[in-house]
């Protein structure tokens, strides 16, 4: 075995590098595949990222990459890249849990349209990743199948709902994964861990066979360990779906081409003024004010801009997400698939009913799923619904005046970092306040990217940059991205995730 | 079971003024299902007709149906209602195993259609306006069968079957106003009224409405009140009534079993009931206690329709011929009265009429071979007239032959038969079974002669001049030719050779 394609080499790899050794011959994707495949084998009992790894399929998808290439046939740019994909996303044959007993062993017979479009384009899926059941929660402890570890110190949360996911790009089991963010599901586990995650506008992926928590604010997006990797898996997974009626019918912006650009000179860039202040930590708001000193020096103009109604977006996010999932949950009934408990032949389909989603949710699923059928109730509605609706109108409006003067918004991408597994686990609405700054994008639809901007000093534990761009601009993201990306990793000498400790 | 008081109908209508609101659920018959791509034909095995989405599974999602809207839109504009420029889907919110979803996506405050009305003609001739309220799109339900319980009853069922090939079907809820004024004709206009609705849905070709296959399904709400009063009533909601005549029956039941209860200071009780085709009862169901909450909010799964101006008014101006118009039209150019034409309408013959005119055959005999032989036939078969195996071309083509002698009616009568019995078109029918007129003059002559001769008294009585009594001689001048004479021809044979001087 050469250097290039040894164990370790082959797993601290960046996508775009791995693509090209396949394309090149360096090195074949069975090999990729299969120093990943050990990876995983080696410290995914300690990090619990993986709640199924296919080893078999992840294989075959590998020798078909290497066929195809014996074949003379050109390769996509991901062509034989392994991918750790979140559990919420169909996958036909092969389990999907959403990180809840209630479709615990419950095996898809169709793939969604971001899995079909990972297969189409040679993407190899290692497998499926942990998450907060139903995607509910900042730390990936509600998960039904337990924990997931942040590899940067494994008694620590790795973020949620996407923790899986994180964790897997940050424990090199993976160079790409695929999360989902409704309040901030891929940027704020990519915060704790390091990494990149981009929630594209809404719309700009497909979200058809992504499991739906709350339908209005799900958005599927790319994670990954650099921003050119984030922009190339950007590009295989977005476009237009007939299959999702709220599926944007555009072309992509060119996020490729804007991650390769990375200069932000000239660019204005609005510093959120609402996101700092009590609850946030120290090192963070330094690592976060380093930040904007950098991109001054790069190039950018910086400005202070005011969003007031942000601070109500939190409350909003807690009226409309519970609401949704009340009622896209309903359909967890027992009687076409998944967990059935009590039909012993004594019973009602009623009662059956009851027993499974008794047994089958967990407490934070239990408590949105009631939360929002109070807050649909008739009497509160208006109340309830209602004004978070208009609250939603209002941030929208606040993002709208803010991008007449700022090309892109930045803020840290949550308050603090990564808390011990255990820690807010009794104290919902503390864990509620780790997606505070990435919930307005959600209401608002727009694009949002978190990226690595060093260590808090206090803890040693990463911090994540939030940029934030207009609907259907995603582009600004990576090309704000990799400027800040380029001038951090100069004055480090090397990728943060470098520093995480060996597992 | 304790038998329901009944006032007479009569003393109802004397002391309360009924008042009505009918919904009407239309299954469109579009090809595939209102939000994903699965066939919607009749009669597939069970769950065959199915997919992700119409299913629920989790991750699918919904597109709508643009021909569904489409069809929603027309239903709209001929019932005259404003069609609305924008409007959403939203979700139903309630548990029951044969919604795979648990939510019926559903229209709630931004119909599709709203602020209409039909003119429903009533036997007599008198058009009475039924206000419409909406018209909006949602989907229908799988079905359930319950096992092992008595008469198919979820009550003391073993276990129930689902089948979701329903699951998903378009249907348009069309509600009216409240039916006022109507008085002592309430049923009547209740019928009349689902009657015209069923006439426009086939016109616009969105639906076969037939309501015992469940496309179109009639719910009837009933309340009475004091003469003179305006505040309405409690009203009972009869679910399901499958059949004009059943509407009809269900609003007269319910007038006189609500005035039963209120003559006898009782309450109505908002209550779901079932209706009996078998006695015209109906029965309690679900007893409303309190409103069921069904958590109504706008579908985020998908976009708002809005129908742009230019469209709606392409599909205006392509709206077919009203059913009532249509009826007054051809009820004029065939001469007929009101009752004809409404028992051509209720045999479900007038389109075929149309068609056999338009294949060349008058008017009286296109009538008169639908509404009288193949009517008969149909109703033996328990076909509708339309499903009996012969066009309209075909009668027109029998009829042509009737005309020019070729067959009597006899004769074409057992055309019908064979051409029903899958033996061809007229033409080889009669080929085939012989069946022509026997036209010979001189066999005919002959058969003439021979009746004449073994009938001597007859002959006599038409020498006196009682040519009455011919009748009796071309009776058996038929049986000798097996019916294949020309009746008219036998008489005038007989009567040249006994009645000269006539």
């Amino acid at each position: 075995m050469s250097d290039l394609t040894d164990v370790t080499s082959l797993t601290s790899m960046s996508a775009a590098r791995i693509a090209a050794g396949i394309a090149a011959g360096e090195m074949t994707a069975v090999e990729v595949t299969e120093a990943h495949l050990a990876r995983i084998a080696a410290v995914d009992e300690k990090v619990h990222a993986f709640l199924h790894v296919d080893r078999e399929g992840a294989l075959a998808q590998a020798r078909a990459v290497d066929e195809k290439r014996a074949r003379g046939e050109e390769l996509g740019p991901l062509a034989g890249v392994p991918l750790a994909l979140k559990d919420i996303f169909t996958t036909e044959g092969i389990p999907t849990t959403v990180g809840s007993k209630i479709l615990e062993n419950w095996i898809p017979p169709y793939d969604a349209t971001v899995t079909k479009r990972l297969k189409d384009a040679d993407v190899v899926i290692l497998g499926k990743t942990n998450m907060d059941e139903f995607a509910m929660g900042s730390s990936t402890e509600n998960s039904a199948f337990g924990p997931t570890g942040n590899p940067w110190d494994l008694t620590r949360i790795p973020g949620g709902s996407g923790g899986g996911s994180s964790a897997s790009l940050a424990a090199f089991e993976a160079p790409l994964a695929l999360g989902t963010d409704t309040g901030g599901s891929i940027r704020q586990p990519a915060a704790m861990t390091a990494t990149v995650g981009v929630k594209p506008t809404y719309g700009g992926v497909s979200r058809y066979g992504m499991v739906a928590f709350s339908s209005s604010l799900d958005q599927g997006g790319p994670c990954a360990r650099t921003v050119l990797d984030a922009a190339l898996l950007h590009a295989v997974i977005a476009g237009h779906d007939p299959l999702d009626s709220t599926s944007i019918d555009q072309p992509v912006p060119d996020v490729v081409a804007a991650a390769r650009q990375g200069d932000v000179t000239g660019l204005r860039v609005g510093v959120v003024k609402e996101f700092r202040g009590e609850g946030y930590q120290a090192g963070v708001m330094q690592r976060f004010d380093e930040s904007v000193e950098l991109l001054r020096e790069l190039g950018a103009e910086v400005v202070e801009v005011s969003c007031p109604s942000f601070t109500k977006a939190l409350a909003a996010y807690y009226l409309i997400a519970p609401s949704e999932c009340s009622s896209n949950l309903a359909r967890f009934d027992a009687m076409r698939y998944g967990l059935r408990v009590g039909d012993d032949g004594s019973r009602g389909a009623e009662e059956v009913t009851a027993l499974t989603r008794e047994a089958g949710f967990g407490d934070e699923v239990k408590r949105r799923v009631m939360l929002g059928t109070y807050a649909l109730s008739s009497g509160y509605y208006d109340a309830y619904y209602g004004s978070a609706q208009k609250v939603r109108t209002l941030i929208t409006r606040d993002f709208g005046k803010a991008f007449e003067s700022v090309d892109v918004l930045i803020s840290p991408t949550t308050p603090t970092t990564a808390f011990p597994i255990g820690e807010r686990a009794d104290d919902p609405m503390a864990m509620y306040l780790a997606d505070l700054c990435t919930i307005p994008s959600n209401l608002a639809g727009n694009a949002a990217m978190s990226l690595p901007c060093g260590l808090a000093p206090e803890d040693g534990l990463p911090v994540g940059l939030q940029i934030i761009a207009p609907a259907m601009a995603d582009d600004r993201l990576y090309r704000v991205g990799a400027a800040i990306e380029a001038a951090l990793q100069a004055r480090w000498g090397h990728p943060l995730l470098e520093e995480a400790p060996s597992l | 079971m304790t038998v329901t008081e009944l006032a007479s109908y009569e003393d109802a209508l004397d002391a309360y003024d009924p008042v009505m609101g009918l919904e009407v659920h239309v299954e469109l018959g579009t090809r595939t299902k209102m939000f994903c791509g699965c066939a919607t034909g009749l009669g597939a095995d069970a769950n065959s007709q199915t997919c992700p989405t119409c299913l629920g599974m989790p991750g699918s999602l919904p597109v709508v149906n643009a021909t569904g809207v489409e069809s929603a839109i027309r239903i709209g504009l001929a019932l005259n209602c404003d069609i609305a420029e924008w409007c959403r889907f939203a979700r139903k919110n309630y548990f029951y195993p044969d919604m795979p979803k648990n939510f019926q996506t559903s229209q709630y405050d931004e119909p599709i259609a709203f602020e209409g009305y039909l003119d429903v003609q009533l036997e007599d001739g008198e058009v009475f306006r039924v206000g419409i309220e909406r018209a909006h799109m949602e989907e229908d339900t799988g079905k359930s069968t319950h096992i092992g319980g008595a008469t198919g009853r979820i009550h003391g069922a073993s276990h129930s079957l689902l089948d979701y090939n329903r699951a998903g079907i378009p249907l348009i809820e069309i509600v009216t106003k409240p039916i006022e004024g109507a008085g002592a004709r309430a049923p009547e206009v209740a019928k009349a009224y689902v009657a015209e609705l069923r006439e426009l849905i086939r016109a616009l070709g969105v639906s076969d409405a037939r309501m015992e296959m469940g496309q179109l399904r009639c719910d009837v709400n009933l309340s009475l009140r004091p003469h003179g009063r305006a505040a309405f009533g409690t009203r009972s909601e009869t679910k399901n009534v499958n059949s004009l005549r059943s509407v009809e029956r269900a609003a007269r039941f319910e007038i006189q079993r609500h005035a039963a209860v209120l003559d006898s200071g009782g309450t109505i009780l908002q209550e779901t009931r079932h209706f009996h085709e078998e006695d015209g009862s109906t029965t309690s169901g679900r007893i409303k206690e309190e409103a069921e909450d069904y958590r109504y909010f706008p579908e985020p799964d998908l976009v708002p329709v809005a129908p742009s101006r230019e469209w709606v008014e392409e599909l205006r101006a392509e709206l077919p011929e009203l059913p009532r118009l249509r009826r007054n039209r051809l009820r004029e150019e065939w001469g007929i009265s009101q009752h004809e034409m409404q028992s051509a309408l209720n045999a479900g013959a007038v389109g075929l009429i149309v068609a056999t005119i338009d294949a060349g055959a008058p008017a009286d005999q296109a009538r008169k071979w639908w509404l009288g032989e193949l009517a008969r036939r149909a109703n033996e078969e328990g076909l509708e007239l339309a499903d009996l195996p012969i066009t309209a071309e075909q009668v027109a083509r029998l009829s042509e032959l009737v005309a020019e002698g070729s067959l009597n009616d006899k004769l074409a009568r057992q055309t019908i038969e064979g051409i029903l019995a899958g033996e061809g078109t007229p033409d080889e029918v009669v080929e085939k079974r012989g069946l022509k007129v026997v036209s010979d003059e001189g066999a005919l002559g002959t058969a003439v002669d021979e009746a004449i001769a073994g009938n001597a008294a007859i002959a006599d009585k038409i020498r006196g001049g009682k040519t009455a009594a011919a009748g009796a001689l071309v009776g058996a001048v038929m049986k000798a030719t097996r019916g294949q004479a020309d009746a008219g021809r036998v008489r005038e044979l007989i009567l040249e050779r006994l009645a000269p001087s006539e």
